[in-house]
């Protein structure tokens, strides 16, 4: 689990800041904001040059980094980054859909960096003094402010896969309504804490939309399951029980039935069926259902 | 705040509609356990729908309840667990031991009565 | 999103505190399922503040990681202390009559979890619980 952090620590702090660093961003930033147009069109400019954000019109750029630049000079000016920090999560959740990398993200940011420091050499290339103590102040707070947006990219994307990963997690194990109050889940492949976990809360909620009152959870296309897992699959038939369904499980591989015999699970509390189609029968009983072959039944039926 | 007990035929239904205190749940033992000894009743449901949080205290006094009931000769049904409560419940290691559970009120009269049948035909 | 402090020192604030807890882990964007997860730590962790200290507070704290937000609940008294936390954190261990549940079970459900007891002072449980 990630730690406490909090994002809200400036650049420089406040108070330990000498005065001269704090004068000279304040003359940084009102440089910036003086050459806004001229030094915002050159960076839109270098990023067309540089085939960075294809996917984007010439428009969409430009507009975008209006936008960027002005979080950028304001992140220099006020030493936080929560504003831009939003902006870039926001920025992303637009622009990944369409498909743009990360690469073209931290580049343009670079460019923008680039861009800058450029102009700020035009400045105050007559002091070279100067213009070392004005770099001093700039780079690290720009060196920042390119973390914080590709860092911002990167979370993004990060929380969109795990969307994904989420909605496909539920496509895999469909919870099956086979006869009016029998489901049947059956489960392929690997579990992993996640997986069971949503296994169980599909399954809990099925019970309750199909009032279902037996459940067959049919684990066969499962060949292993550590511990952890097989304890999972325990409270799973407990809280089933506690809705009032009765659960069965078939199909438990040699391996499972060790796993589950070593962690001492009470064999009481679960009932199991070698196979899908013994569960179902032992189901159908438990429901009150006989199946009886067609030619076996009355002549008029 | 006091559960409402409803008399219907040999049955006590409670109906808890709000989240109860420690107090209001030893409360509703009480009541249940006194009440099914003077109505004669065979059956006891206890409707927990409304509840989103069944810890360890309340899961206990549930228990004790339908132990209780049991020794004065009937039975109990706790419905309507809601899935996240139940699979909570779980995990802390509170499964209603000995308990019946049905899904809702009509799945307990339904289990109730199939008890009763059932005691009938062996007495 | 401010801190929440709920004072304990009866069962009517045991409900209180819990509800507290859901709504804002609802705002900080938990599902349904934490939802519960969280208000039931609440409610084990108030009931031993009244059973064993009579009165303490409930701190409610959201927090932040890289864009998850998670939610910290800190359950203070100044009662007697545990003698023995180790033996306080088994399974199936109490000295009130109780289940023992309690804490063991919080442990299970929540993300982090930290217990500092003094004789004689008083204790501190905190909590985390992540969105997911």
């Amino acid at each position: 689990m990630p730690e406490v952090r909090t994002s809200k620590t400036p650049v420089v702090p406040p108070q330990e800041a000498s005065e001269s660093t704090a004068t000279l961003l304040r003359e940084l930033v009102s440089h910036l904001r003086q050459n806004r147009t001229q030094l915002r069109q050159e960076w839109a400019h270098r990023i067309t040059e540089a085939k960075l954000l294809t996917a984007m019109s010439a428009d969409e750029i430009f507009t975008e980094a209006t936008a960027v630049y002005d979080q950028y000079v304001e992140a220099l000016e006020t030493g936080t980054f929560e504003a831009l920090q939003a902006y870039a999560r926001n920025l992303s959740e637009r622009i990944i859909p369409r498909g743009v990398e990360i690469h073209e993200v931290v580049g343009i940011v670079l460019l923008l960096r680039d861009v800058l420091a450029r102009s700020l050499f035009a400045k105050y290339q007559g002091d070279f003094a100067k213009l070392n103590r004005i770099l001093d102040a700039y780079e690290p707070a720009a060196n920042r402010i390119a973390n914080t947006v590709a860092v911002g990219f990167v979370q993004e994307r990060e929380r969109i896969i795990r969307e994904q990963q989420e909605a496909i997690r539920e496509l895999s194990t469909p919870v099956l309504q086979v006869r009016e109050r029998l489901l049947i889940l059956p489960i392929i492949g690997v579990i992993d804490p996640q997986r069971a976990r949503q296994l169980t809360e599909q399954l809990l909620r099925g019970i309750r939309t199909n009032r279902a009152k037996v459940v067959v959870i049919d684990i066969t296309g499962v060949a292993a399951m550590d511990s952890q897992i097989a304890n999972h699959l325990v409270q799973t038939v407990e809280a089933s029980r506690l809705l009032g369904a009765t659960v069965i499980v078939t199909g438990l591989s040699p391996e499972i039935a060790q796993t589950l015999v070593n962690i001492g699970v009470d064999l009481g509390k679960m009932s199991t069926v070698g196979d899908l189609q013994g569960g179902i029968e032992g189901a159908e009983r438990l429901l009150g259902y006989k199946v009886v072959p067609i030619k076996e039944q009355g002549p008029n039926t | 705040m006091a559960v409402p007990i409803l008399k219907q035929g040999p049955y006590l239904i409670a109906t808890i509609q709000s989240a109860l205190t420690d107090a209001d749940l030893v409360q509703l033992r009480d009541a249940l356990v006194g009440k099914v000894g003077s109505y004669r009743s065979s059956g006891v449901i206890v409707d927990v729908t409304a509840l989103d949080v069944l810890d360890s205290f309340a899961s206990r006094t549930l228990r004790d309840l339908a132990h209780m009931i049991r020794l004065r000769g009937a039975e109990t049904v706790i419905v309507g667990i809601q899935p996240e409560v139940a699979f909570t419940m779980v995990r802390l290691g509170l499964t209603l031991e000995g308990v019946a559970t049905a899904l809702e009120l009509e799945e307990g009269l339904f289990y109730l009565a199939q008890k009763l049948h059932s005691a009938r035909q062996e007495g | 999103m401010d801190d929440v402090r709920v004072p304990i020192s009866s069962d009517v604030d045991l409900v209180r505190a819990r509800e507290r807890g859901r709504t804002l882990a609802g705002e900080l964007g938990f599902q349904q399922g934490d939802l519960t997860l969280v208000a039931t730590a609440i409610s084990e962790l108030a009931r031993n503040i009244v059973r064993y200290a009579r009165r303490g507070e409930i701190v409610l704290h959201p927090i932040e990681d890289g864009g998850v937000p998670g939610i910290v609940i800190i359950a203070r008294d100044e009662g007697p202390g545990i003698i023995d936390v180790n033996r306080a954190m088994e399974q199936g261990y109490s000295t009130s009559g109780g289940l023992g549940m309690g804490l063991p079970g919080v442990r299970r459900i929540m993300d982090k979890f930290e217990i500092v007891s003094e004789i004689g002072r008083g204790t501190v449980v905190t909590v985390t619980k992540w969105k997911r």
